[in-house]
């Protein structure tokens, strides 16, 4: 079952301590994951720990999901990194600026893997 | 290798060794002005008028201010695009030029020295940044040191020893070359949002702008600065500001100057001229300030001209940015300062069909004019504030044309003809003032004829300039054309403009100031400066002055304590 | 053991320059005074032990030579490059970049585009009215951060310069002061707040405009409820920013990244100029890496635009939308490009990195990250702030001097630069031949 959601995506602690050092598992693990209310738990059938898969207009990306405070139902974010710029768009309006924030998104609980970096960029090559 | 110049058949200005168009070879060896030389490079200047290279004693050209001024307005931007060439590198901006055509443009007018004039102590790296990008010319910053708490805080215990162990402690932190003073006190007002008179008390530290004043040329005199105290007074900018002005020109009536020369440097005086009570009845009172100058010796002046057109104002007096502001609802950049000043920037079109405009045209040229002795006035449009540096041809033709004034007056506001006193004076003035007012005097007042700037005697720097025009032309059109793109510019020796082309561009040296303090008294200062550090300021004590590797080519003038 | 003091920071743009180091055997070995993410860059990582050269799909180490004279050839023979990245390196590298775009007619921009891109273009608009820092500290009692979380992103921003900071007129510190934090989560800074406004996505330019409606008088065009805040909580907020003798917005990419973009930001600047008429306000974007303003300053001064420049006509042409590097990459337009001291890999857009990574790239960094991947030329340098020294800005524009902590082989990013300009300027005058 899926829901239609808003996905942001910003910075964290453990991103920021990963910059220089993002081919590492801890990176992967900072990074790699998505943070949603326990009412979009509920919606989509995850518990902690579940795969999610997060789908835009312009792709997909697993990720791993993680119950978390402070969202607002029908508000999902992603760690800045390669795994939110899976499904961001580059279109900038004009502006230069590609909308990392506030995207029509839907997502799924799913059995797929979370893919790592070198598996990601390989998608792009 | 002994490089050797002869520039023959010029008729020189020279007028700090009182050389008043005389034809005369000048001979240059390894950069300096000497009696003769044995085997040079000649160039014949044919008769043409022969000048030391420009001193502009105060145009926005660096820093954080006119960066933001830059990137707030690309629409200037596009105006004075230039592909590079073999030689130089692009060109951008009318108003506010990248760096590299503020070197071409100034290089090309025949100038070789230029002072920045508003250096934020907290921000003088980025000067320095900016300096040392600007290519040929050679420079110096002054600064802020009014508004700055430990300014006040002296001023306010009268403590003018430790002030001036203050003052030597920014400046050599600075890498500056003087003191200088914006809204004194109105600009730490501003920080709230007000704003200060010169008798009003400034917000919390109990002391007026006349203090600061006061305190501050009396500190700068401890040393043996070669510049006075360089005041942007209170109440810029307001109409019926004229009285402000001279009674902040009496304050420092009785300070005796370290050397023959003003006590108080008063800077784009166009701006404090002013009379009326409102932009109704704004008129003009450069007559009053010209009457004061000319009876006194303790103040100089630079016009800050107005140059019709666009432009952009920026000032460290961020209440008066503000103000203007609010009259054009164009877009406006402010930017304070912790402890020690602030800044602001907004678009501005001076246009000659607008009253106000045409009475602030006309009192820069009044001032001028009116003003008898030219060792007194300094030629400046307070670049970019009354318009653009590379108006300075124009606003030289019209020094020297009263025809091309009175041609300009019929074109503009009827304001012109019962607001100012313009079309009534008939002085012209010939090339051996101009001399004066562009570089003479500039290096005079600065301390700097005697390391070199601003004249052709024996000793001097080998900076030249010869423009293609003939001591008896008076048509405004070619004494135009001729100041915007010298025959030749030399600095240093090396030729750097031909034909009005950039065809070298060596680096310029970083003039700068290291006032000595008795140590006894820096001690004492350094004691509240470091509180100031540890509680205050957002930066370590230990980060704040200007590194070595900010100034490449240093050029550093000791200023003594006098005991 | 040797500890060094005040130490500039080269992380986020606070750029703190209060830190201690310790360094024994030529390693930092402790970290004092620094926030979490800051001391994990200063402590430091792995590194990528030698210049690379990709032959056959797979990188090949090679020498620095080797490396700069590939990466001289890519350059020089490409139609359209783009220089991009610069905002963790120092001016003086930039300044030489601006050189090299100008020598091959390339297009540099920096990470601001996909940053304060937007907020530039806004002060392009209606200019800043703004602050250092230290003014925020000694005056400010109130604080907003509007669509920006320093505790995740700017560790130390609270403590040294804004809510927690103690400053000369207000000695209590957060005593004194109020905090207002608006976002569309409520984060760990929405957390401490004294007044939380919860937003919804894509909707600060409503909530913006219904301030400056009331900041200016006319909140009876104000609806009971914007963009989900309730009215109530708009005259709230619009009041204190009236009350307070000195206020400032902090704003981050909540809103420069979001719907609206650059309107969000013309519209909080016009909201700070709107409660300029009632008091003092300031407003100031939260800068991200240490230097990404310190290559606007250098740029803006050099070619007279502050990114996204295109020099391929000889003279600078400034245009965003067009000379921005994500749309340069979407409209497949580059055909070579240079990236420092950044990592597009792993923060373009997907559909921009699917044209970045066909292309020929030469990366240059101190670590391997997504742009590694699927780089051509990879030339390792040494760390800025830890191994090198230079100029960099902070993010209210106050400039510092990265210090040099301990010794390296790897060549600074300057060096790179300079070596990657002479090689290109060398093949230049021999085609000229």
């Amino acid at each position: 079952m899926g829901a239609k959601v808003k996905l942001i995506s910003g910075r964290t602690v453990a991103q920021g301590q990963n910059l220089d050092n993002k081919l590492s598992e801890e990176y992967f693990k900072a990074v790699a994951l998505c943070e949603l209310s326990a009412e979009d738990m509920e919606k989509i059938g995850a518990s902690p720990g579940d795969n999610v898969k997060v789908r835009t207009e312009y792709g997909e990306v697993v990720v791993k999901a993680k119950q978390s405070t402070g969202y607002p139902e029908g508000v999902i974010f992603i760690p800045m990194g390669p795994w939110a710029n899976a499904v961001t768009s580059g279109n900038t309006k004009g502006a230069g600026m590609p909308q990392y924030k506030g995207i029509d998104a839907e997502i799924e609980k799913t059995d797929e893997p979370v893919l790592n970096i070198k598996e990601l960029m390989k998608r792009y090559m | 290798m002994v490089e050797e110049l002869l520039i023959k058949n010029g008729v020189v200005y020279d007028p700090i060794n009182g050389v008043k168009g005389e034809k005369k070879d000048i001979c240059i060896r390894n950069g300096k002005i000497v009696e003769e030389v044995k085997n040079p490079k000649v160039i014949d200047a044919g008769g043409r008028v022969v000048m030391p290279g420009g001193v502009d004693i105060h145009a926005h050209i660096a820093g954080g201010k006119v960066n933001s001024g830059r990137l707030f307005r690309p629409e200037d931007g596009r105006k004075g695009l230039k592909a590079k060439t073999k030689l130089c590198r692009p060109e951008s901006g009318y108003s506010v030029p990248n760096t590299f055509a503020v070197g071409y443009r100034y290089a090309r007018m025949g100038y070789t020295f230029v002072m920045e004039p508003a250096m934020p102590p907290l921000a003088a790296r980025h000067t320095h940044e900016e300096l040392v990008d600007i290519p040929i010319l050679d420079n110096a910053a002054l600064p802020l040191i009014d508004n700055n708490w430990m300014t006040l805080e002296y001023v306010k215990s009268g403590d003018i020893d430790l002030l001036a162990a203050y003052i030597a402690w920014i400046i050599k932190a600075t890498k500056g070359y003087g003191v200088k003073v914006v809204n004194p006190g109105g600009t730490e007002a501003w920080a709230w949002a007000k704003n200060c008179d010169l008798n009003d008390a400034v917000p919390y530290f109990d002391v007026t702008p006349a203090d600061i004043v006061k305190g501050l040329a009396e500190a700068n005199e401890r040393f043996e600065m070669p510049h006075s105290i360089h005041v942007h007074g209170n109440m810029l900018g307001h109409p019926g500001n004229y009285e402000v002005t001279l009674k902040t020109y009496d304050l420092v009536k009785g300070i005796t100057p370290y050397r023959d020369r003003p006590v108080l440097h008063s800077t784009h005086t166009q701006f404090f001229s002013y009379g009326g009570t409102t932009w109704r009845d704004f008129e003009s009172k450069a007559r009053a300030i010209a009457d004061y100058v000319n009876a006194n010796e303790h103040v100089s002046i630079d016009l800050g001209s107005v140059i019709l057109g666009d432009t952009t104002t920026m000032t460290a007096d961020g209440p008066m940015e503000y103000s203007l502001y609010q009259i054009t609802g164009r877009k406006w950049t402010n930017h304070d300062v912790e402890l020690e000043t602030g800044s602001g920037i907004t678009p501005f079109m001076y246009s000659g069909k607008v009253g106000v405009h045409t009475i602030q045209w006309a009192i820069g040229l009044e001032l001028a004019l009116l003003t008898r002795d030219p060792w007194k006035i300094a030629l400046t449009s307070d670049h970019p504030n009354a318009g653009p540096f590379i108006g300075y041809p124009i606003l030289i033709s019209m020094l020297m044309s009263k025809k091309r004034r009175d041609e300009s007056a019929e074109e503009m506001h009827s304001s012109i003809f019962d607001r100012t006193e313009l079309p009534s004076i008939d002085r012209e003035y010939d090339f051996y003032e101009i001399a004066i007012i562009t570089r003479a005097m500039t290096a005079r007042t600065l301390g700097l004829h005697e390391h070199g700037k601003g004249h052709l005697g024996v000793g001097a720097d080998g900076d030249v300039a010869i423009y293609d025009i003939s001591p008896e032309e008076r048509d405004a059109g070619k004494i135009q054309k001729a100041f915007l793109n010298a025959k030749y510019t030399i600095k240093g020796g090396e030729i750097v403009v031909k034909d009005g082309e950039v065809v070298s561009t060596p680096e310029g040296r970083t003039f700068f100031v290291t006032p000595e303090c008795d140590p006894k008294l820096t001690d004492e200062m350094m004691t509240k400066l470091k509180e100031m550090f540890t509680n205050y300021y957002s930066v370590s004590f230990a980060n704040y002055p200007v590194q070595d590797a900010y100034v490449p080519n240093p050029y550093e003038i000791r200023a003594p304590w006098r005991s | 053991m040797v500890e060094i003091t005040d130490v500039v920071c080269p992380l986020c743009g606070c750029v703190c320059d209060d830190i201690v180091v310790e360094v024994e055997d030529n390693r930092v070995t402790k970290v004092r005074g620094a926030c979490a993410v800051g001391k994990s860059k200063l402590m430091g990582h792995g590194r990528i032990k030698s210049p690379a050269i990709r032959v056959n799909g797979a990188l090949k180490e090679c020498s620095y030579d080797e490396a700069i004279k590939k990466a001289a050839e890519i350059l020089a023979g490409a139609r359209r490059p783009l220089l991009y990245g610069w905002s963790s390196t120092v001016c003086e590298a930039t300044k030489l970049g601006v050189c090299l775009a100008e020598e091959i007619g390339a297009v540099i921009d920096n990470t601001a585009s996909v940053c304060h891109g937007p907020s530039v273009l806004a002060i392009q608009d209606v200019g800043l009215p703004s602050c250092t820092l230290g003014e925020v500290k000694n005056r400010a009692s109130l604080i907003i951060y509007w669509g920006a979380n320093p505790t995740a992103a700017h560790g130390n921003h609270m403590k040294r310069y804004s809510y927690i900071a103690k400053g000369y007129f207000l000695p209590g510190g957060k005593k004194d002061k109020k905090l207002v934090v608006v976002d569309v989560r409520e984060t760990k800074t929405a957390k401490m707040a004294d007044k939380f406004i919860q937003v919804e996505p894509g909707k600060d330019y409503l909530v913006l405009s219904a301030l400056r409606a009331v900041l200016y008088g006319h909140e009876d065009v104000v609806p009971d409820n914007v963009g989900g805040v309730s009215k109530e909580d708009i005259l709230e907020v619009a009041n204190m920013m009236k009350e307070a003798p000195f206020g400032i917005i902090f704003f981050g990419m909540g809103v420069t990244q979001s719907r609206g973009r650059h309107n969000n930001i013309i519209n909080a600047i016009q909201v700070t100029r709107a409660a300029h008429t009632h008091t003092k306000f300031n407003i100031m974007p939260m800068r991200g890496h240490y230097n990404v303003t310190g290559f606007n300053q250098v740029c803006t001064w050099e070619t007279g635009f502050p990114f996204a420049v295109d020099l391929s006509r000889g003279f600078a042409w400034y245009n965003p939308g067009e000379t921005s590097s994500t749309d340069l990459l979407i409209r497949r337009e580059c055909d070579a490009a240079l990236i420092i001291a950044s990592d597009p890999g792993a923060h373009f857009p997907g559909e921009s990195i699917k044209h970045l990574s066909k292309i020929p790239v030469i990366q240059i960094d101190p670590f391997a990250n997504p742009t590694t991947e699927f780089a051509d030329v990879v030339i390792p340098t040494a760390v800025s702030g830890v191994e090198a020294e230079g100029s960099v800005y902070r993010m209210d524009g106050i400039p510092l001097r990265l210090r040099k902590l301990v010794d390296t082989d790897y060549l600074s990013d300057e060096e790179v630069i300079q070596a990657i300009l002479e090689e290109v300027r060398a093949i230049k005058s021999k085609e000229g031949e």
